[in-house]
């Protein structure tokens, strides 16, 4: 049957959400993230899929970067200035301990898979840093928010935020120089607009957030849609990330917006945000996961017990018992948005092999993610007796 | 008693203290605007044993049940009032000087400028009692008037006991 363009644009679009939607109820039943469910969604409907849809592809890739831009909007409007500044200058040690721990297996992954520099920088940010998305919806789904371990695991995540303002203009800069110098003075001007708009979201934050406020939702909306998009368009260009300017977007915004902010974005973000893991899935090939499969179980395995290792070091900082840091621990091994953000920022100029390789990656940590507090509970109460 | 004040970045705040008991209990407040009552495990002090989240609305009917003696006697106080007019009920006690005599003696309404509406003798209801109406012990006298009235004729009527 030969359908016209509109009509199949709909119908594949269509049945992808609602298939999104399907898998999101089955994620929620079985008390897993959604996250991956729609990786495996993307892979099933992308090239070499079980049912490839080519019509939308336009309409994920563009929703792919908003969904970017939303989740990182909206992750920065979580936190003031204040919280970043205090848990940096309180937490830094255990944030640095974090990265270290969790990224260099990545970074010797890469090199001994042989896959370069850029590569292994970008493996080094795919396994350092934790899904705060699905850590913060597990504590919630806990009941653990009252836990004394957890102010150090959302200090973890808040350092992790910010080491990702600055890991990703680097990135950016990497993935589009071509050689060595070049890359170097690029980065430099990345970081050195990084720290201009980082400078102007602090101080003219209140500006920011009287330009975009308005008593009507509509107008506030596309105020805000238009801003965010512009400030990361504009960071892009820098070479400072999409994300990044997002970010710090929502870090300028002050609080008592933000909770408007908050109820009246949450609904967009969690539809591009899915369409995000599904486009990435869709432009990842399957073809290519099982020969990477098992190194990527191994690296995720590494990466359970260095996330473990975080956890026992940031309880202890906070005069936590042993209970509790094997609890901090068990919280942080989730990885989802931001590996695979990485793992697509460098996708055309890495090897083939590292977008299948992160994606096998965040999908086992993913589905670990939630599970694992579950099962280091007994562990847990066990060692409290 | 000390209570702990913790910033959870991104969440909110959360506050507890340790009971005489041992037991430690607190508050995460959200940023959201709503509350998460949580009580902790007595055997990991680290660890909570129970979350229960609580809309704005309900923790603030959990923090009157709290405060619950105090704000029931309030609550009562406010049904009675009506914009500047002031009811009670005033119980006759059984040394009140008018026990036993009738009710015109005490003068309520040109003393006070409150009214004597009715009067509640166990389950029997006498509304606009005469003035020659004799009063009993454990009589409910209901006064309708000012604030001040209303609380005058409860003087009257119950005399607070003065150092003799």
């Amino acid at each position: 049957m030969h359908l016209d363009a509109t009509a199949r644009l709909l119908l594949e679009l269509g049945a992808v959400l609602l298939g999104l939607g399907v898998l999101g109820r089955l994620a929620g039943r079985l008390g897993l993230s959604p996250v991956p469910l729609y990786l495996i969604a993307g892979l099933a409907f992308g090239t070499g899929g079980v049912f490839p849809v080519e019509a939308p592809q336009g309409f994920f890739s563009t929703g792919a970067e908003i969904g970017v831009i939303l989740l990182l909007l909206m992750i920065g409007l979580e936190y003031s200035p204040e919280d970043l500044l205090d848990n940096l200058r309180t937490q830094a040690p255990v944030g640095l301990i974090d990265l270290v721990v969790n990224g260099v297996p990545g970074i010797l992954f890469a090199m001994a898979m042989g896959w370069g520099a850029t590569a292994a920088v970008a493996m080094f940010g795919i396994t350092a840093i934790s899904s705060s998305g699905i850590i913060s919806k597990v504590l919630s789904d806990m009941g653990r928010l009252g836990n004394r371990e957890t102010p150090a695991i959302l200090g973890i995540l808040v350092l992790e935020d910010l080491a990702m303002a600055v890991y990703l203009p680097i990135i950016t800069s990497l993935a589009a120089a071509s050689g060595g110098l070049t890359a170097l003075w690029s980065v430099l001007i990345a970081l050195a607009v990084l720290a201009v708009v980082l400078f102007g979201a602090l101080r003219y934050g209140a500006l920011v957030t009287r330009f975009v406020a308005s008593r009507s939702n509509e107008v506030l909306l596309l105020r805000l849609l238009g801003l965010a998009l512009l400030v990361a368009g504009l960071a892009e260009a820098a070479h400072v990330s999409a994300a990044v300017g997002a970010f710090l977007l929502g870090i300028a915004l002050s609080a008592d917006v933000a909770e408007r902010i908050h109820s009246i974005l949450e609904p967009l973000r969690d539809i591009f945000a899915a369409v995000f893991f599904v486009f990435f899935g869709l432009s990842t090939d399957p073809s290519e996961l099982p020969a990477v499969i098992v190194p990527a179980i191994a690296l995720a395995a590494v990466g359970v017990v260095t996330k473990y290792v975080s956890g026992w070091v940031a309880g202890r900082r906070a005069g936590v018992g042993r209970p509790g840091r094997i609890r901090a621990g068990s919280a942080l091994v989730a990885r989802g948005e931001f590996s695979i953000i990485i793992a697509g920022l460098v996708a055309t100029s890495v090897t083939a092999k590292l977008a299948p390789t992160a994606a096998a990656y965040v999908l086992v940590l993913a589905v670990l993610g939630p599970l694992a507090p579950r099962f280091a509970e007994p562990l847990a109460r066990r060692l409290a007796r | 008693m000390e209570v702990e004040e913790v910033k959870l970045p991104g969440v909110g705040l959360r506050h507890d203290f340790a009971c005489a008991n041992g037991r430690r209990i607190g508050v995460v407040s959200l940023k959201s605007g709503g509350r998460q009552l949580i009580v902790y495990d007595d055997k990991d002090p680290d660890a909570v044993q129970v979350a229960i989240d609580l809309d704005a609305e309900e923790a603030t009917v959990l923090a009157e049940l709290l405060g619950a003696p105090r704000v029931i006697e309030r609550l009562n106080r406010l049904r009675e009032q009506v914009d500047g007019l002031a009811t009670s009920g005033i119980p006759l006690s059984t040394d009140s000087p008018y026990a036993g005599r009738v009710m015109g003696e005490a003068a309520i309404r040109t003393r006070t400028g409150a009214s004597i509406v009715a009067i509640v003798r166990g389950d029997e209801v006498t509304p606009s009692p005469t003035p020659d109406f004799r009063l009993r012990p454990e009589d409910r006298v209901i006064v309708v008037g000012t604030d001040e009235g209303v609380r005058a004729a409860a003087d009257i009527l119950n005399p607070p006991a003065t150092a003799s």
